[in-house]
C-alpha cells in the first residue's frame, strides 16, 4: 500500500511496450510477482484487500520494456467495493495487452472462479498457479499440465516470495501477446439451457460493436451486470427487455435468480475442472492449522490473545523506544561542543539537536513499529481480529472488516484511509475513513510515549491511549446515530496463518521507514535550524503570542508550545522532537508541569490529521469531508485539552 | 383492535427496532402518525396479546409470536410490491401505498400462490430482502415443482446455517438477503447444493466462520441467518 499518485493512464500501445496486468483473488500473491518483476517494494501481506491502488513497474526483459499492473484482487468481475472497481474498469477498458491471472494452488475452485470469466474477455490471458510449494505442504498437488488441457491456456506453476517461475510467466506472456482466444472450449461451456439463452443475447450483441466478445457480454448481463447493461442499452434499446425475458426465463426454470444459476453453473465447472487437476494427499496441514485458530478465534482466548499481542506491541516499543532515544542523545550529547558562540549555538540547538531527537524517535518508536506491523500482516492475524473485533465494532455501526484499515491506522493513518476501500458501503466507509485519522499513529506514539510515557511513567501514557479510544467510540456512535443507511455486515476470507518471511518484514518495514528518513528528518532538522534562528532573533514570542488565549489561558500550557502545534501540522513527530530546541533545553520536567505535559501530548494526539493524512482524507472523501473532519478534530482537541487541563489541575 | 392496526404496530415496531433495541412510544408515534398516548395504549394491548413485550419508558419489543407475524405482514407487503410492479407495471411509489392496505387483507393461502406465480423472488422492487416464507419445503425451487403435477416434494426442511452445530456437514439450499450480498456470495462460493460447514461463531451474536471449498470466511450473524442449509446430522 505504497502511496503513488494519480497518472493519467497512456494508451496501451503508444509507446510500443507491453502491458501486463496482474488479475486475481484477494491475497493470492499478486504484489509478490509483481515485485520479483520490477524490483519495487509493493506491500506484501496475508490479509485480503491489501493493495487497493493500483501499482506500476517496468520490466527489461530480453531487451524489451514491459509494463506490469498490480492490480486490487478481486474474486469476480461485478466490481462491489472501490477497489474491486479498480480492477475492473482497468479490464474492461482494454488497458492490458496479456492478464496474468494468479491463482492461489491451495484454493483452486474458488480462484478458477474468476479465471473462466477471464479467459472469455478478449484478453489473452496466462495462470500462474501461485502458492504450489504451500499446497504441497498441505498435501494438494496440483497437476498443471491437466490445468492447461481443461483451460486450453498456459498454466505456468510459481513460487512468488522466492521468484520461482516469474520470469518463465513473462516469456508465455510474450508468446500470447495479441492472440485472444476466439472459441470457447466444450469443457468451459455451461449446461444446455444456459447456453442456449447465451447464444441468443450474444447473437444480438454481436451487431453492436464492442471491445469484448459477445458471449463474455451477454453472460455478464444475464448475471445482472446493471453498469455495462446501462452502457449498452444506450447503444441498442431493445438490450435490456431481451435480457430481463431471457434471464425470467432462466430464472422460472431453476427457480433461483439467474444470477445464481449462472455462478452455479460456473461453479459446477470449475469444480470438475479442479477435481481433475489436483489431487489431495492428505490435509494434515490444516488440522494444525485448524487448531491454532481454535485458540486464535476462540470465545474467550482469542480476546485474551489479541488483548496480550496489543500490551506486548506497545510495552515493547515503551522500552525500546525510550532507551534507544536515551542512549542516542547521550551519545550526540557528549559531543556537545557548549560553546558560547552564537553559530555554534545555532548549529548545536538547531541542527543536531533536531537530528537526535529524530533519529531517536525514528530508531526507537517508528522502526521497531514498523517491524512489528508487518510481522502482523504478514502472518495473517489481521484478518481473525477483524473476525473477533466484528462484532464490539457494530458498537460504532462499522462491522470488523473496518478494523483492519483501523488496525494499520496505528502505523500511520495515510494507508488506513485508502485502506478503507475495502469497505463495500459508501457510509461505512466514510466512518471509518474518519475514524482512522484519530487511530493514535506512530507518530502521536512516539509524541505520547517520548514525553508522557518518560516523564510521567506507563500509566499516564496508558490513559491517553484509553482516552482516545473512548473518543473514537463516541464519535463512532454520533456518526452511526446521524449517518443515514446500515452496513450489511462483514463478508471477509479468513487466510490460513503463515510464518512471516524475514526478508519480507524486514523489506516491508523499511520501504514504510525510509519516507520518514528521507522527508521528515531533513524537514526536523530544517524547522528545528528555523526555530533556534528566530530565539536568536527574539521573534520567536511574537509567532507564539497570538496565540496565547488557547495555548495558555484556554489548555493552561507554555505560550512556546503554540509554534509546536503549527509545526506539528508538517508531521507530528516533529512536535516532540522540536519541544527540546523550542524549550531551549532537553530537560523538558523544567519547562513543563506533568499536567502541561498530558494536556500537550492530549492535543497534539486529536487536534488534526497531519498534512500526509488531510491530503490522503481529501482524495478518498473530496475536499469538502476532509475540510470538516479536519475542523471538528481542531474543535475536539482544544475541547478535550481544556478539559483535561481543568480536570487534572488540582490532582497532579 | 382491529387486525389492520395491530398489523400496522407490528410492521413499524419490526422497521424500528433494528440491532435489536427497544423502540420508543415517540418514534412509534411519528413513524405511524398518531398521538403518543394512543401508542401506549395500542402498545399495551399488544402486550397483553402476547405480541409485544412493552416497558412503560423503555419502550416495545416484538415477542418471538410478535416477530414471526411483523415478517409475515412484511413478506405480504414486499411480494405485492414485486407484483404490483412487475406484473401490473405500477410505480414503485403508487406500488408500496397499494401494498400497504392490500397486505392486510392477503390470506396466508393467497400469499404463497403469490410467491409461486412470481418464481419466489428474493427482493422487492426497493431491493429489500423479503422474508423468507415458514413453508416446509427445501427451496423455492422445490415449492414451485410441488404444485407441477410430476414434482415430490422432499422431506428436509431448510435451517438458517447459524441453527445448525459447529463441525456438522450441511448443504447450501438458498440464499436470502439483497442483491449485492446475494451476488457477493455466489462468487465466493455459495451457491445451492454447496456442501458448507460451520466452524465457529463468535459471541454475543457475533460473526461465524465457514469453511467451504477449501477455504474459511468469516460472514456477519446477519448474513449468516439468511443462508438457509440443510443438514443430515453427519460430521464435516
Amino acid at each position: 500500500m505504497s502511496c503513488h499518485g494519480e497518472q493519467p493512464e497512456p494508451e496501451k500501445g503508444s509507446t510500443g511496450e507491453l502491458v501486463i496486468a496482474l488479475v486475481g483473488n484477494a491475497n493470492v500473491g499478486k504484489s509478490a510477482i509483481f515485485n520479483q518483476l520490477t524490483g519495487l517494494e509493493q506491500a506484501i501481506g496475508n490479509w485480503p484487500g491489501k493493495t487497493v491502488e493500483k501499482a506500476e513497474g517496468v520490466l527489461l526483459h530480453h531487451g524489451q520494456r514491459i509494463r506490469i499492473i498490480d492490480l486490487p484482487g478481486t474474486y469476480s468481475l461485478m466490481a462491489r467495493s472501490e477497489d474491486e472497481k479498480i480492477t475492473r474498469s482497468f479490464l474492461l477498458a482494454g488497458r492490458a495487452d496479456v492478464i496474468v491471472n494468479v491463482v492461489d494452488a491451495t484454493a483452486l475452485e474458488r480462484n478458477l472462479f474468476l479465471t473462466v470469466q477471464l479467459l472469455g474477455i478478449g484478453t489473452p490471458v496466462v495462470v500462474a498457479l501461485n502458492l504450489v510449494d504451500v499446497a504441497r505442504k498441505r498435501g494438494i498437488l496440483v497437476d498443471s499440465s491437466n490445468l492447461q488441457n481443461a483451460l486450453q491456456t498456459k498454466v505456468i506453476p510459481t513460487v512468488a516470495v522466492q521468484g520461482a517461475g516469474v520470469h518463465e510467466l513473462v516469456d508465455a506472456a510474450l508468446a500470447v501477446k495479441g492472440r485472444p482466444r476466439k472459441t470457447t472450449p466444450a469443457s468451459l461451456r455451461y449446461g444446455p439451457e444456459i447456453e442456449k439463452r447465451i447464444d441468443k443475447l450474444a447473437s444480438l450483441l454481436s451487431f453492436l460493436k464492442t471491445r469484448q466478445p459477445s458471449r463474455w457480454l451477454a453472460i455478464k448481463l444475464l448475471e445482472g451486470d446493471r453498469l455495462l447493461l446501462r452502457k449498452l442499452a444506450r447503444r441498442d434499446p431493445r438490450i435490456p427487455d431481451a435480457v430481463n425475458i431471457l434471464s425470467d426465463e432462466c430464472s422460472s426454470l431453476h427457480g433461483e435468480p439467474c444470477s445464481t444459476i449462472i455462478a452455479s453453473e460456473r461453479y459446477a465447472l470449475v469444480g470438475r475442472i479442479s477435481q481433475e487437476s489436483q489431487d489431495m494427499v492428505s490435509d494434515e496441514g490444516k488440522k494444525n492449522a485448524d487448531r491454532l485458530d481454535s485458540v486464535s478465534m476462540h470465545p474467550v482466548w482469542g480476546y485474551v490473545l489479541m488483548l496480550a499481542v496489543m500490551l506486548t506491541i506497545l510495552a515493547f516499543i515503551s522500552i525500546v523506544g525510550g532507551w534507544v532515544a536515551t542512549a542516542i542523545e547521550r551519545a550526540f550529547e557528549s559531543i556537545n561542543p557548549r560553546s558560547p558562540e552564537w553559530w555554534a549555538q545555532l548549529a548545536w540547538n538547531g541542527g543536531f539537536v533536531g537530528l537526535y531527537a529524530a533519529l531517536g524517535v525514528a530508531l526507537g518508536f517508528l522502526l521497531p513499529f514498523y517491524l512489528i506491523l508487518s510481522i502482523l500482516e504478514n502472518s495473517g492475524y489481521l484478518p481473525r481480529i477483524a473476525f473477533l473485533m466484528d462484532r464490539p465494532c457494530h458498537a460504532v455501526g462499522l462491522h470488523g472488516k473496518a478494523s483492519v484499515p483501523l488496525i494499520t491506522a496505528f502505523g500511520c493513518n495515510v494507508p488506513a484511509c485508502l485502506g478503507c476501500r475495502i469497505i463495500e458501503n459508501r457510509r461505512d466507509r466514510l466512518i471509518a475513513t474518519f475514524l482512522s485519522t484519530l487511530v493514535p499513529c506512530s507518530a502521536r506514539t512516539a509524541v505520547i510515549l517520548g514525553i508522557v510515557g518518560t516523564f510521567m511513567g506507563p500509566l499516564w501514557a496508558m490513559s491517553l491511549y484509553v482516552v482516545d479510544f473512548a473518543i473514537i467510540i463516541g464519535l463512532g456512535r454520533i456518526l452511526h446515530r446521524f449517518m443515514k443507511g446500515a452496513s450489511v455486515g462483514i463478508i471477509m476470507e479468513i487466510p490460513p496463518f503463515r510464518w512471516p518471511v524475514p526478508k519480507l518484514v524486514g523489506k516491508q518495514a523499511w520501504a514504510r521507514f525510509r519516507p520518514f528518513l528521507e522527508t521528515a528528518v531533513p524537514l526536523i532538522v530544517l524547522g528545528s535550524l528555523a526555530i533556534e534562528g528566530l530565539r536568536q532573533a527574539h521573534a520567536l514570542d511574537e509567532i507564539t503570542d497570538w496565540m496565547t488565549p488557547v495555548t495558555v489561558w484556554w489548555l493552561g500550557l507554555p505560550a512556546f508550545t503554540g509554534v509546536l502545534f503549527l509545526l506539528g501540522i508538517l508531521r507530528k513527530e516533529a512536535a516532540v522532537v522540536l519541544l527540546a530546541s523550542v524549550a531551549n533545553t532537553v530537560d523538558i520536567p523544567s519547562v513543563m508541569t506533568p499536567v502541561q505535559m498530558f494536556v500537550f501530548a492530549l492535543v497534539i494526539m486529536l487536534y488534526i490529521p497531519c498534512i500526509a493524512t488531510i491530503t490522503a482524507l481529501g482524495r478518498e472523501t473530496g475536499w469538502k469531508i476532509a475540510g470538516l473532519i479536519t475542523a471538528v478534530e481542531i474543535g475536539l482537541a482544544i475541547l478535550a485539552g481544556g478539559i483535561a487541563f481543568r480536570i487534572l489541575s488540582p490532582f497532579i | 383492535m382491529p387486525k389492520e392496526e395491530s398489523e400496522e404496530y407490528l410492521e413499524a415496531i419490526l422497521d424500528l427496532s433494528a440491532g435489536g433495541k427497544p423502540v420508543k412510544t415517540n418514534a412509534l408515534a411519528e413513524r405511524l402518525d398518531v398521538a403518543p398516548a394512543s401508542v401506549t395504549e395500542a402498545l399495551q394491548r399488544l402486550g397483553r396479546d402476547g405480541l409485544v413485550g412493552y416497558e412503560p419508558y423503555k419502550g416495545a419489543r416484538l415477542t418471538d409470536r410478535g416477530r414471526k407475524a411483523a415478517s409475515r405482514v412484511k413478506r405480504k407487503h414486499r411480494l405485492l410490491e414485486v407484483f404490483l410492479t412487475r406484473v401490473l407495471g405500477m410505480g414503485r411509489k403508487t406500488a408500496h401505498v397499494e401494498a400497504c392496505k392490500m397486505e392486510h387483507a392477503l390470506s396466508d393461502k393467497a400469499e404463497a400462490a403469490l410467491c409461486r406465480s412470481l418464481h419466489g423472488p428474493q427482493n422487492c422492487p426497493d431491493g429489500e430482502p423479503i422474508p423468507p416464507c415458514d413453508v416446509d419445503v427445501a427451496s423455492c425451487a422445490a415449492c414451485i415443482a410441488a404444485k407441477r403435477p410430476a414434482g415430490k416434494r422432499d422431506g428436509r426442511s431448510a435451517v438458517p446455517l447459524t441453527t445448525i452445530m459447529p463441525g456438522k456437514a450441511a448443504r447450501v439450499v438458498f440464499v436470502r438477503g439483497g442483491r449485492s450480498v446475494v451476488k457477493r456470495l455466489c462468487d465466493l462460493g455459495l451457491t445451492p447444493g454447496t456442501p458448507i460447514s460451520l466452524l465457529r461463531s463468535a459471541p454475543m451474536n457475533g460473526p461465524v466462520e465457514v469453511r467451504l471449498r477449501g477455504c474459511s470466511l468469516a460472514l456477519g450473524r446477519g448474513i449468516a441467518d439468511k443462508i438457509f442449509v440443510e443438514s443430515d446430522g453427519s460430521t464435516a
